[in-house]
């Protein structure tokens, strides 16, 4: 069968460390992200003003993706 | 450079029967940002980002009540251009693969069914104590994932973590939706967390293991 590449495996165990009690769904994520991304964009501290949005962006890579393309779109504007 | 509006101009201009020329700039401005944006992570055709927009553009008009003012109104209208343009995209990357075949639910007859999504060799380049903490390590957390996770929880994270689906995508092979299958992983990290803990694995002890030697 195919091998579970050391990486992987040592983002699953960080990601499960890293795991918090209270951490928000992709539908919250999604609500925040354009606040999230205009506070980025200013140069703000966007982790401090909403950690919820930064943990799940950190724990959710389809967010993450999506979030980071929405920083390029915005950067064309 | 784009014309600026205040949200309540895009607002008053798209409600009801929207104004075809701030449709228009619209369209043109989330086209820009979707073309900037996906430009060196996609093959995507000019086509494709039209009718990425043109979804979009529905999407927009459809929800406008939902729109708070808290972003700027381009800034939430892009974000759902961009929100359709993924999972057009990941949908169309993952069409052909099923769950069934990327991750065994353990009920088929496949010999594969039973092996471990964890099990692997340590690279013989390692010293020979980091081979034995990868190997414990991988062990363990093997374990826990067998014994602690229910079969959902299991087959979604081998799915996402180590597979690399999508969550949207495992999401709609297993009859929900991308919150609450995120929800689902969140408790199963939280149970294997504990666990983990329970046993005196730090995070310092799985970087040492797995961070590229000196």
């Amino acid at each position: 069968m195919m091998s579970t590449e050391p990486e992987k495996l040592r983002n699953l165990i960080r990601s499960i460390f890293m795991t918090h009690r209270d951490e928000i769904g992709c539908d919250t994520c999604f609500d925040q992200m354009d606040l999230f991304a205009e506070l980025t964009m200013a140069g703000k501290d966007a982790a401090s003003a909403m950690p919820h949005v930064y943990r799940h962006l950190q724990m959710c890579q389809a967010c993450r993706e999506e979030f980071e393309a929405l920083l390029s779109a915005l950067k064309s504007m | 450079m784009m014309e600026e509006r205040t949200n309540e101009e895009w607002i008053r201009a798209l409600g009801g029967v929207p104004d075809a020329e701030v449709l228009a700039a619209l369209r043109e401005t989330l086209l820009r940002g979707l073309r900037y944006a996906l430009k060196q992570r996609y093959h995507v055709t000019q086509s494709d980002l039209e009718d990425f927009v043109q979804d979009a553009l529905v999407r927009v008009l459809d929800n406008l009540g939902t729109f708070r003012g808290e972003s700027k109104f381009i800034t939430w209208a892009q974000k759902i251009a961009v929100r359709v343009a993924f999972s057009e995209l990941r949908r169309k990357r993952w069409e052909n693969v099923s769950l069934q075949d990327l991750v065994p639910d353990g009920t088929s007859e496949d010999d594969s069914s039973g092996a471990s999504p964890l099990s692997w060799m340590p690279s013989s380049e390692l010293t020979p104590e980091r081979q034995i903490m990868q190997h414990s390590l991988a062990a363990l957390l093997e374990n826990l994932i067998q014994e602690e996770l229910t079969d959902l929880q299991r087959r979604a994270m081998t799915a996402i973590t180590l597979k690399g689906m999508p969550v949207e995508e495992v999401a709609r092979r297993m009859g929900t939706n991308r919150n609450a299958l995120y929800k689902l992983l969140h408790d199963a990290r939280r149970r294997l967390k504990q666990r983990l803990e329970a046993q005196g694995v730090t995070v310092d002890d799985v970087m040492a293991a797995f961070s590229p030697e000196p």
